[in-house]
């Protein structure tokens, strides 16, 4: 049944055989040349300047800059709200998670959580700032915390409003992953429930708790426009310091600077990613 | 390779025990799942619960393993009464129809989990563990991980573990229904051996009979939460309590018959009844298909029990033979050997043999034949 | 023979005390746990929300109501070089439903195609579609300067941004589509369209997507909200869209009410879509069924 049927793109299966065929890839072209230019590329220019000066000759002077104190602070402060952050929302999010998991799979809270998670994973920026800043701020509506523009707590309460959202997406999977019968197995052979969440229930988890949060930590090193909103005349973070470093008005000469703190952070998050990746893996094998 | 099971006979010898279920009830909103189930396990016997979907039979497994609560009721085990206990004390080994094994530990760790549990030092519970092993017929698979083995290794894995705690009372939940057929059959036979060897008492549910038949010392088949039959297996299959067994053991033709005087005739052929007082009258008589035989010396021409056959059944040794008689069906089992003459279509005449047989007044669909239940 | 035992010969020794059962007073123990958990972080969800609700209300004296702020969107014009409010909600609109247009009409067919004729290049479709989650968008735009100097000349409106946007909601909607074809076996359904004759372009267009449609409807949500709240890149390539509106508004006039009420209908819009969304996945399959 010799089917020589024509493709969108014109290209003929090779079991018609005679005629030379256009190879299959084709078709997908016009994607990954628009990821070419519109991520890759731009990713490129990023890397690659980092080791120009602003007369455009290649040198190392940026990265040397990562090096100084000074932005030494920002990658400081960048570790230490990620951190924390992190930490709050996975905490929180798997206390969140565990109490969704363990109610009615088609229950009406279920679903509610998990839609508003969906909704508040992605909500945050300038509104999600001033949203709080309106609860909490100078003329809170509910209470004047003083603690407001402290960094990072202040800005870590903000943060965790789309932390634990998020952990909740990724987490609940987890749980749900985790089968009935070890519980009532591990109870049979006399284990209280302490002892299941020691020796079973807890090893299961960690890999995936442990990827989740990594990718917290890479969500919160990213943010940029929910502490722009919050505070924009003090530059704590890396991304707020790249912020300030593309605007100034001292001209290109930081634009390289821009560059290398671009490309530091680039790096960070490579290396948290694969360990999620990693740690995702680990979990899927167990909670499948 | 003998001393781990002379010892684990000799611990049963001591502790084998009796098992007593009173008056248990469960239900589940407007379900009723138990209905005050009356049970009693002799020491070191294996009782299967048969029966359909929804009949109770894993609700009552997991009331004695106290993973559910029962309503009403008293679960007693070796003069003990433990209904009050929580699973986790009630010194029982359960193996579950699947996924029952801790994904993250090697198969000698998932054996020695329970013991880890009760603190037996680490060179002691792997020892244990080891026999445990042994007697399963997987020491060589010890470091491996669950979803390195086959499923019906992962189901012996499951056993091993559970015995390894000595446990008073062994419960099965289906422990055959994930596996191939051929490893079904020969785990089963596995599992009973051990359970002879071990002596413990031991509560094995299932929904297949075959398996219930062949393993069990007494099989109780049961219906909506209540106990229709509790008796050996050869008394549930050849002597049914009621029809309800009858038809969900083994196969049934549905015949109709007229009582009179204390026997029932069927087509033509009288035959014994099982129950004594059964009034007169018509009745709808239920005919085992190995009852069912070649009658010689009659006319194939016409007849109660004359018909063309329609198909043949290889079984192996005996085969089913669907004849049909003009207004009904009837299945005969016969010998392989016998049947190999009679090519569908052909001409035969049958005749039933005078075993004892269960009538019951009701008159649904008459004549045709029963389906064995799953 | 054998005794046949049945119900009812061993008399019960009269009703058993009702067993405090062990499993029911986990399963309140759990109850009480569930309902703390979810006042607690409901309570953490809401506040922020309300409080915005709230402040868009506010009058001028405080603690009064007023609905200025709401009727403000329309006509609100800052001063500031930057078009009126209304205009730059229209084009963020805008802005929204052409990303998701160039997302599915560039990721779906390629998907399938690969998932069909080209199946090697799964993996690296699924690592590309997935890096902008370890590309952030302050790294991203540093790089895209140069090119967006070179999009300035085609043309300076803000609806330029959605090239890079598409680019940016790609791993969420990628994610919803996968799962999307995913739910089918989109190679035996394409050999049995191709077997009764079918093109490629039908099988794609009338087989597989249509059974594809709850992925579809999730992607076009997850990008919708994206591009809604997207801040960073149009902040930094110095467009004007919905957020970065509201932040220079925020800079001039400090709790101005029209950003809590923008940001407000910005939220309902985009739960009504939410909602919309999962009845219409909701009916198709009831029609279907």
């Amino acid at each position: 049944m010799a089917v020589a049927a024509t493709t969108r793109t014109g290209v003929r299966p090779s079991r018609a055989g005679r005629r030379p065929s256009v190879p299959s890839w084709i078709g997908t072209v016009p994607f990954f040349g628009y990821v070419g230019i519109f991520l890759l590329l731009p990713t490129g220019i990023v890397v690659w300047d980092a080791f120009k000066n602003p007369a455009g000759k290649f040198t190392l002077s940026g990265l040397t800059a990562l090096g100084n104190a000074q932005v030494r602070g920002f990658f400081i402060g960048s570790f230490k709200l990620s951190l924390i952050s992190a930490l709050v929302g996975a905490v929180g999010g798997a206390i969140l998670a565990y109490a969704i998991a363990s109610g009615n799979p088609d229950g009406v809270i279920r679903r509610l959580y998990l839609s508003a998670s969906g909704v508040l994973a992605q909500f945050g920026g300038v509104t999600l700032a001033f949203a709080f800043l309106v609860l909490l701020g100078p003329a809170g509506l509910l209470l004047h915390a003083s603690w407001y523009y402290s960094f990072p707590w202040g800005i870590t309460l903000i943060y965790a409003y789309f932390q634990i959202p998020l952990m909740v997406l990724v987490f609940l999977p987890a749980i749900d992953g985790l089968r009935i019968q070890w519980r009532e197995a591990s109870e049979s052979l006399g284990s209280s429930a302490w002892q299941y969440w020691r020796y079973v229930g807890g090893p299961l988890l960690l890999p995936a708790f442990l990827g989740a949060l990594l990718l917290l930590f890479a969500n919160a090193l990213s943010a940029f426009a929910t502490i722009q909103a919050w505070e924009d005349q003090i530059a704590y973070t890396v991304p707020q310091q790249i912020s300030t470093s593309m605007s100034s008005e001292v001209g290109l000469a930081n634009i390289n600077y821009a560059d290398a703190l671009a490309l530091g952070m680039v790096v960070l998050v490579a290396i948290v990613m694969t360990g999620y990746a990693l740690m995702q893996r680990r979990a899927a094998r167990w909670l499948r | 390779m003998t001393s781990p099971m002379t010892s684990t006979r000799d611990d049963a010898a001591r502790t084998a025990v009796e098992v007593r279920l009173e008056g248990l009830s469960r239900r589940y909103g407007p379900v009723v799942a138990l209905d005050h189930l009356d049970l009693t396990l002799q020491p070191g016997e294996l009782v299967a619960l048969l029966g359909p979907s929804g009949c109770g039979k894993t609700t009552t497994l997991r009331l004695l393993a106290g993973l559910e609560d029962t309503d009403t009721g008293s679960v007693t085990v070796g003069g003990k009464d433990i209904t009050r206990l929580p699973a986790s004390k009630r010194d029982m080994g359960m193996v579950f129809q699947a996924y029952s094994l801790f994904p993250h530990m090697t198969v000698r760790q998932n054996v020695a989990f329970g013991l880890r549990l009760r603190r037996v030092a680490a060179a002691q519970r792997d020892k244990r563990a080891l026999d445990m092993l042994d007697l399963v017929g997987l020491s060589t698979q010890a470091d491996r991980y669950p979803n390195q083995i086959s499923g019906g290794q992962q189901q012996r894995v499951a056993l091993a573990r559970a015995l390894a705690i000595e446990p008073q009372v062994l419960l099965l939940d289906e422990p055959l229904s994930a596996l191939d057929a051929k490893v079904r059959a020969q785990l089963r036979d596995q599992i009973r051996k051990i359970q002879l060897e071990v002596g413990i008492t031991t509560l094995f549910v299932t929904h297949d009979q075959e398996e219930a038949l062949a393993i069990a010392d007494r099989v109780g088949v049961m219906k909506e939460g209540r106990l229709e039959q509790l008796a050996p297996p050869t008394d549930v299959y050849s002597r049914p309590a009621t029809s309800f067994v009858a038809e969900f053991v083994g196969l049934s033709n549905r015949l109709t018959g007229e009582v009179s005087g204390g026997q029932v005739t069927v087509r033509g052929c009288t035959l014994p009844l099982m129950e004594a007082g059964v009034p007169d009258g018509r009745v709808v008589a239920l005919v085992r298909p190995e009852a069912v035989t070649l009658a010689s010396h009659t006319s194939v021409e016409s007849g109660p029990l004359v018909g063309t056959v329609i198909a043949v059944t290889f079984l192996g040794a005996t085969s089913r033979v669907t004849v049909d008689l003009g207004d009904i069906t009837i299945m005969a089992q016969l010998q392989t050997s016998d049947a190999s003459a009679l090519p569908a279509g052909s001409r035969v005449a049958l005749t039933i043999r005078p075993d004892p047989v269960l009538v019951s007044s009701s008159s649904s669909a008459d004549g045709s034949v029963a389906e064995e239940e799953e | 023979m054998a005794a046949i035992t049945s119900v009812g010969e061993t008399p019960l020794e009269g009703p058993a005390k009702r067993p405090v059962g062990m499993q029911a007073r986990r399963r309140r123990r759990l109850n009480l746990f569930r309902y703390v958990v979810f006042t607690v972080f409901g309570l953490f969800f809401v506040l922020p929300l309300l409080a915005m609700a709230r402040w868009s209300l506010e009058g001028v004296k405080v603690g009064s109501w007023s609905v200025t702020a709401w009727r403000q969107i329309a006509s609100y014009n800052s001063n500031e070089g930057i078009p009126p409010l209304i205009s730059t909600v229209e084009i963020t609109l805008e802005l929204a439903v052409i990303t998701s247009a160039v997302m599915l009409v560039l990721v779906v067919p390629t998907m399938i195609w690969i998932r069909l004729r080209v199946r090697w290049l799964a993996r690296t479709m699924e690592f590309l579609c997935l890096l902008p989650l370890t590309i952030p968008a302050i790294v991203l735009v540093v790089g895209l300067g140069p090119i967006y100097n070179k999009i300035a000349h085609l043309s300076l409106s803000a609806l330029m941004l959605f090239w890079v946007y598409v680019v940016l909601a790609m791993p969420y909607a990628y994610r919803a589509l996968a799962a999307g074809l995913n739910a089918m076996d989109a190679i035996t359904l394409s050999e049995a369209a191709r077997s009764l004759g079918a093109s490629w372009f039908t099988v794609i267009v009338r087989v597989i997507v249509p059974n594809m449609w709850d992925g579809i409807l999730n992607a076009l949500l997850l990008t919708s909200a994206l591009v809604l709240g997207e801040f960073t890149i149009a902040f930094l390539l110095l467009y004007v869209n919905l957020q970065v509106e509201l932040y220079s508004i925020s800079r001039n006039t400090p709790n101005a009410g029209v950003i809590f009420s923008t940001s407000v209908a910005a939220l309902l819009f985009a739960f009504v879509l939410l909602l919309l969304l999962s009845f219409a996945g909701r009916l198709r399959r009831g029609i279907r069924l």
